[in-house]
């Protein structure tokens, strides 16, 4: 039970970080229609830019409290401008022009854009993956339980509380976005129909832009959250975490903004208990084959609409 | 369009406030996106990770950004809208390209048949050779896969990973375990098909489950496919050794082992021993290979099935409603396009006489496919110049020292090869999505054969 527990807390981290970059994925899937599959690495930016901004900073664990939590609001901040400006280039360069190219065109340009992204931080940054010592440190002890083996202590520490509070706090305000001003209206109004859209006066183009820029503001601050929890970041880490924020769109529905978090919850359970209970070795392959079996027989995902192809 | 009209098309006239705001909006967007990535970088040092700044490299960026984006404004974007051609749907000049075209393959292959006798006892362009047309050949098969039936395939370094754990799994463990020892100098004439049919069995049994899907969500199956496939071969201890990988028995030359001494090649035949003759063999084996391939598929281009394979590409609907088979397409697409990998991973193991999960990495499909998309999607020829390219390329990186001077120090030219790739891979779907080489020879024709420039054709390759 206090083993189950400690994972379902880990899981539920996890997952957070997962659901915050399948938003990305869900939200250009719906507008565009095509897999942004330079987004995992466009994630990776944003890791990759918080650690260097927490670097640059020198941020330590042993600062204050508030001291901590206020640059780390700086940093998001400023993580999330960079990503948003690779993403929102990355639409312009590669994916703009192909509008009304062959179908495989955009994925093929996004498959070349998520080889650059990744080449272009391992030259800059060199391969080796870096870690550094953990900044938001201290938690609180659930329950412990006596055993044979010793204490088994359930642990929620302040990492964890930070991630989960500050995901709450980015969806809500998220929501507010997509669901109360004219610019989410705008987006859900395109995702639609985009030539009606385009026909009352809604410019499609920068509907679009936007899009993008907010799918990487979140991806980044799921990179900096990833940093911050794993202690480390290269880059490579946007091709894993990539592809499970991509199951995690498709099973809870792409296009379903509610689908995306909750598939991004489902991913990061499922991945923490096989670990636990299963191998470790083989949480990558569970992570993969949820895919597999997650496209294949319910390709509509938990709260998504079911797509007919026509003529 | 008359002459007169032409004339009237003016140059626009350069607005200089708009052209003001556009270098500063580039300014504003190239600063974020290279500030924190390249102006730092962090250095492990003894004690601690510290930054490095490298402020003189952004400014050089950002100068040549600016004057190459300034001079498009001035020159190049207010230039008059050159005036549409009339072309008529159908009717190709004949060009120079339409004379050389059907000489160019045969040329090709004499001058491949020749190049160990050209290279004239180095090691070096015969290691090259069969580099390259392990990539050609790979990339053939992918063309059935991703040209023909237009199914995009991310996953398919896991058939060729197959065919190369066949050889090594069979050659090593369960040949000598099933027929004893004398078996294995034979081995790799035994599982050479085996691999071929192995890796095809793989094809159908990933491709059924996928049958349902099409474009990026098929593409992200096979994806996940490949993964999974190499995270059992790195995990499944037992079986595959997992990441230490296994070593296995070199080829021989039917039976005669390219050793010195007694019962080797070079003694049967009488000749002095040399290393060369392996390479020698290995070279006219791939080249073997890689045109059983294009025989293979050219062939099946013309049958029933491949015609059903272009179909299928241009429209599955369609296809369906006028009663083809679509399942039957898709899986012999897949087993195909899957035995060639297989024949080339069993070549690769055989090769560097050592196999491990490492070499079928997401990036291996990925280069495969990025020879496939330069070559044009569908065009053999075009790989066979794309395969050139890019992995000549790649080996060029290696050498060119000049780079060195141009580029800071401590940067190593074969660091930017993958960086090129993609690069290359995005700017071939923006200004040549259909290949450089467009050309299309119709495989069903009324009459005469006219060949087809790719841009008339629905999915850019007919």
């Amino acid at each position: 039970m206090e083993y189950f527990l400690q994972q379902l807390i880990n899981g539920i981290t996890l997952g957070s970080i997962y659901g915050l970059i399948a938003i990305g994925y869900t939200m250009v899937y719906g507008i565009i229609g095509m897999i942004n599959f330079a987004h995992g690495d466009v994630f990776m930016v944003g890791s990759v830019a918080a650690f260097l901004v927490v670097l640059g900073m020198g941020l330590t664990g042993g600062s204050g409290l508030l001291l901590i939590l206020f640059s780390l609001i700086i940093v998001a901040v400023i993580a999330m401008v960079v990503a948003s400006a690779y993403n929102w280039t990355i639409e312009r360069l590669a994916y703009k022009p192909l509008r009304g190219s062959f179908r495989l065109a955009p994925l093929i340009s996004a498959i070349g854009m998520s080889i650059v992204l990744q080449e272009f931080v391992r030259v800059s940054q060199e391969g080796r993956p870096k870690p550094v010592q953990p900044i938001v440190t201290g938690g609180y002890e659930l329950m412990t339980r006596v055993t044979e083996a010793g204490e088994f202590i359930v642990r929620l520490t302040n990492m964890q509380i930070f991630i989960i509070v500050s995901t709450l706090i980015i969806m809500a305000v998220f929501t507010a976005l997509i669901q109360k001003t004219s610019l989410g209206r705008a987006q859900r109004a395109c995702e639609q129909d985009m030539k009606m859209a385009s026909l009352l006066g809604i410019d499609v183009d920068r509907t679009i832009s936007l899009t993008f820029i907010m799918g990487a503001a979140l991806a980044a601050f799921a990179g900096l959250m990833f940093f911050l929890y794993y202690g480390v970041t290269d880059f490579f880490v946007g091709f894993l975490a990539g592809i499970k924020a991509f199951t995690a769109a498709v099973l809870g529905g792409i296009g379903s903004l509610p689908g995306a978090m909750l598939g991004g919850l489902i991913i990061g359970l499922i991945e923490t208990m096989w670990s636990a209970y299963f191998t470790v070795e083989y949480k990558d392959v569970a992570a993969f084959t949820v895919l597999v079996v997650v496209l294949i027989f319910l390709p509509q995902g938990l709260l998504g609409k079911p797509e007919v192809e026509k003529v | 369009m008359t002459a007169q009209d032409v004339s009237t098309l003016k140059a626009k006239p350069i607005d200089f406030g708009a052209v003001a705001k556009d270098l500063l909006g580039t300014a504003v967007v190239a600063m974020l996106i290279l500030v924190p990535i390249i102006s730092h970088k962090s250095v492990i040092t003894q004690y601690s990770l510290v930054l490095e700044t490298r402020w003189p490299t952004i400014a050089i960026i950002m100068a040549v950004l600016l004057s190459v984006r300034l001079a498009m404004h001035l020159f190049v974007w207010n230039r008059a809208p050159k005036p549409v051609a009339a072309r008529s749907a159908g009717a190709t000049k004949v060009t120079w390209t339409d004379t050389v075209a059907p000489y160019v393959l045969p040329v090709m292959i004499v001058l491949a048949i020749l190049l160990p006798i050209l290279a004239g006892g180095e090691r070096r362009p015969i290691d090259l050779g069969i580099y390259i047309l392990t990539y050609i050949m790979l990339a053939w098969g992918l063309n059935v896969v991703v040209g023909l039936a237009g199914l995009l395939d991310l996953g398919y370094v896991a058939f060729y990973a197959v065919g190369a754990y066949a050889y090594a799994l069979l050659s090593t463990v369960y040949f000598p375990y099933w027929f004893g020892d004398g078996i294995v100098p034979w081995a790799f004439y035994i599982t050479l098909p085996l691999a071929g049919l192995l890796a095809a069995l793989w094809g159908v049994i990933l491709g059924f489950p996928v049958l349902r899907l099409r474009g990026d969500y098929l593409a992200i199956v096979t994806l996940a496919f490949g993964e999974i496939i190499r995270l059992v071969l790195i995990n499944w201890f037992d079986f595959t050794n997992g990441p230490q990988g296994i070593t296995v028995p070199k080829a021989t030359f039917f039976g005669l082992p390219f050793t010195a001494g007694e019962g080797g090649f070079a003694a049967f035949f009488g000749i002095e021993h040399n290393r060369i003759y392996y390479y020698i063999f290995l070279y006219y084996v791939i080249l073997a290979l890689a045109l059983l391939t294009y025989y293979v598929t050219n062939r099946l281009r013309r049958l029933p099935i491949g015609r059903a394979w272009e179909a299928l590409r241009e429209d599955e609907i369609a296809c369906r409603s006028l009663g083809i088979n679509t399942t039957n397409t898709k899986l012999t697409a897949f087993a195909i396009g899957a035995m060639f990998g297989g024949f080339a991973g069993s070549f690769f193991a055989a090769r560097q006489g050592f196999v491990s999960p490492e070499s079928f990495v997401f990036i291996e499909s990925a280069i495969i496919l990025a020879i496939v998309v330069l070559g044009g999607l569908g065009s053999q020829l075009g790989i066979v110049f794309a395969a050139i390219a890019i992995m000549g390329a790649f080996e060029l990186f290696r050498e060119l020292n000049f780079l060195e001077a141009v580029l800071p120090a401590g940067t190593d030219p074969v660091h930017f090869r993958m960086l090129a790739v993609g690069l290359a891979m995005v700017l071939m779907m923006r200004f040549r999505p259909r290949g450089f080489v467009t050309r299309r020879q119709p495989t069903v024709f009324l009459k005469e054969r006219k060949a087809v420039s790719g841009d008339l054709v629905k999915e850019g390759h007919g």
